[in-house]
């Protein structure tokens, strides 16, 4: 289950210049795991004590995963994860 | 104006200050650090009143240096005693009424894109954008016009078309997303990460929310360099709530003015209400919601500042209510029938709250509450017309009398 897993600019120096990553998973929280396995310093960046930083947002497919099952939202083969700070807007 | 860095609201780790908002380290939102040890505030009063007649008299607390001549600059709006209203409320608080839809694109907006416009500028960008659920839209496209700048503006598909045509005329790139607001600040987001624009709530967010701190200074010194015992404000994203906090902070630690901090009570409608309903279970995260109201300016699901909103309502002992469609709409009446002042659906949403902590006996006799009003009624015009019919006559008095029976004196 390939997904594809996208990087804001600020966290690519944890991912040697990388926007994107493939990475194997069912779940997002696999697929995190898949990701950090590979980047160490992005575990700490984005999550906290297993959690996702409160000002993260991870998205599958443009649907934000707080309104499906969070960590445990699956992923299909090609889908997209996107990370990005949740800051903005208002 | 004396700035440092940004600075990480949740980590502290300092930021150089350019067109970034979050902590590297831990996605924390940014925010402007000044440095006012060495301001004397008997002649930061004196600048001020010699200031302009707007936001840029405050620049000392902005993170930029004023514009003499900026031709949109927003602020001085007006702030009146509203005893009719109170009257009409059962309460024997004193009302006040800060009409911010009195700036030059009507609504508190301008104050914060005058800020980041100018901010903008100074750091060399020459396109600005922006997310927006309408007044911000407004704002933008005319505060880039008047500075020269492009502009791209991206804004709900179905918004009120009052919205998007006072956008448009302006000469932008209106871009209507088929999504609710928080589709478009996603959108902006990933945007501003490939374009070299400056998308004002984003980029360039920690300048543009300082602007909404002008909001509080100017309280202090229409009330008479007094602060309000209690304040009354419209939650959307929580920048507006909580910057107007900031703003009465600021000037209590560099003694330009004393007292008691106020009660800060937070307004938003009851189909997106993230953050009254945080507030109500005593959680420290807003759980995103997909917004459903007539009260599209505050239809924010997902508030960036929400958990500092929250934080504030609890502090200062107040408390963050919401009110349905139909209490906004009444707000809106009641508001307009006692003050002569039309506002727009947030405006109602402030209005029924206020209703609601009159009603809840929650007003102390003689206390002052100052009820922020945000944007202007014409902009959303269909949200009162249901109900409405014009009582028509011919052109003669027997018609007039017998329509609205009344005796002519003779």
């Amino acid at each position: 289950m390939a997904v594809t897993v996208k990087i804001p600019s600020q966290l690519r120096a944890a991912t040697g210049g990388q926007a994107e990553l493939e990475a194997d998973g069912t779940t997002v929280g696999e697929v995190l795991d898949a990701v950090f396995a590979e980047h160490e310093q992005l575990k700490e960046r984005i999550t906290d004590d297993g959690e996702v930083r409160r000002f993260v947002n991870v998205y599958v497919g443009g649907e934000d995963i707080r309104f499906g099952d969070g960590l445990g939202t699956g992923v299909e083969d090609g889908a997209e994860v996107t990370i990005l700070p949740a800051v903005a807007g208002g | 104006m004396s700035i440092s860095n940004l600075r990480c609201k949740e980590c502290s780790a300092e930021f150089e200050l350019d067109a970034s908002f979050y902590c590297t380290s831990c996605f924390g939102p940014l925010e402007v650090l000044y440095d006012h040890s060495d301001l004397k505030p008997d002649e930061a009063r004196r600048r001020i009143q010699a200031g302009s007649r707007g936001i840029w008299r405050y620049s000392d607390f902005l993170p930029i240096d004023g514009r003499a001549g900026d031709p949109l600059e927003p602020g001085m709006t007006p702030i009146i005693r509203a005893d009719r209203l109170a009257e009409r409320l059962g309460t024997e608080a004193e009302i006040y009424i800060k009409n911010d839809a009195a700036n030059p694109t009507h609504s508190f907006k301008d104050r914060v894109v005058a800020v980041a416009i100018a901010k903008a500028k100074e750091l060399g960008f020459e396109t600005v954008a922006c997310a927006s659920t309408g007044n911000l839209a407004n704002a933008v496209a005319a505060h880039a016009a008047a500075a020269g700048l492009e502009s791209y503006v991206f804004v709900p598909a179905n918004l009120e078309e009052q919205k998007l045509l006072a956008t448009d005329i302006y000469g932008t790139n209106l871009v209507g997303v088929n999504g609710n607001y928080d589709d478009v600040n996603r959108l902006c987001t990933q945007l501003a990460d490939q374009k070299p624009w400056a998308f004002v709530n984003v980029n360039l967010r920690p300048y543009y929310a300082e602007g909404s701190k002008t909001l509080a200074f100017e309280t202090v010194e229409q009330l008479g360099w007094e602060l309000p015992d209690r304040v009354v404000s419209p939650i959307a994203s929580g920048s507006l709530f909580t910057k107007i906090a900031r703003g009465f902070e600021e000037w209590l630690e560099v003694g330009l003015v004393g007292g008691e901090f106020p009660v800060f009570n937070g307004a938003q409608a009851e189909g997106c209400s993230p953050v009254a309903i945080a507030f109500a279970e005593g959680a420290k995260v807003c759980r995103p919601q997909r917004p459903d109201t007539i009260a599209k300016s505050l239809a924010i699901g997902d508030p960036a500042d929400g958990p500092y909103a929250v934080a504030q309502a609890k502090r200062t002992e107040g408390g963050i209510d919401a009110v349905s469609d139909d209490e906004i709409r009444a707000g809106i009446r009641l508001l307009a029938e006692t003050t002569g002042i039309f506002t727009e659906t947030a405006g109602g949403v402030t209005v029924g709250v206020l209703e609601k902590l009159a009603r809840r006996g929650e007003l102390s006799a003689g206390e002052k509450v100052v009820v922020y009003i945000t944007g202007e009624g014409l902009k959303t015009l269909d949200a009162n017309r249901d109900g409405f019919a014009l009582a028509e006559v011919d052109p003669d008095p027997a018609s007039f009398e017998s329509k609205f029976g009344q005796e002519v004196a003779v």
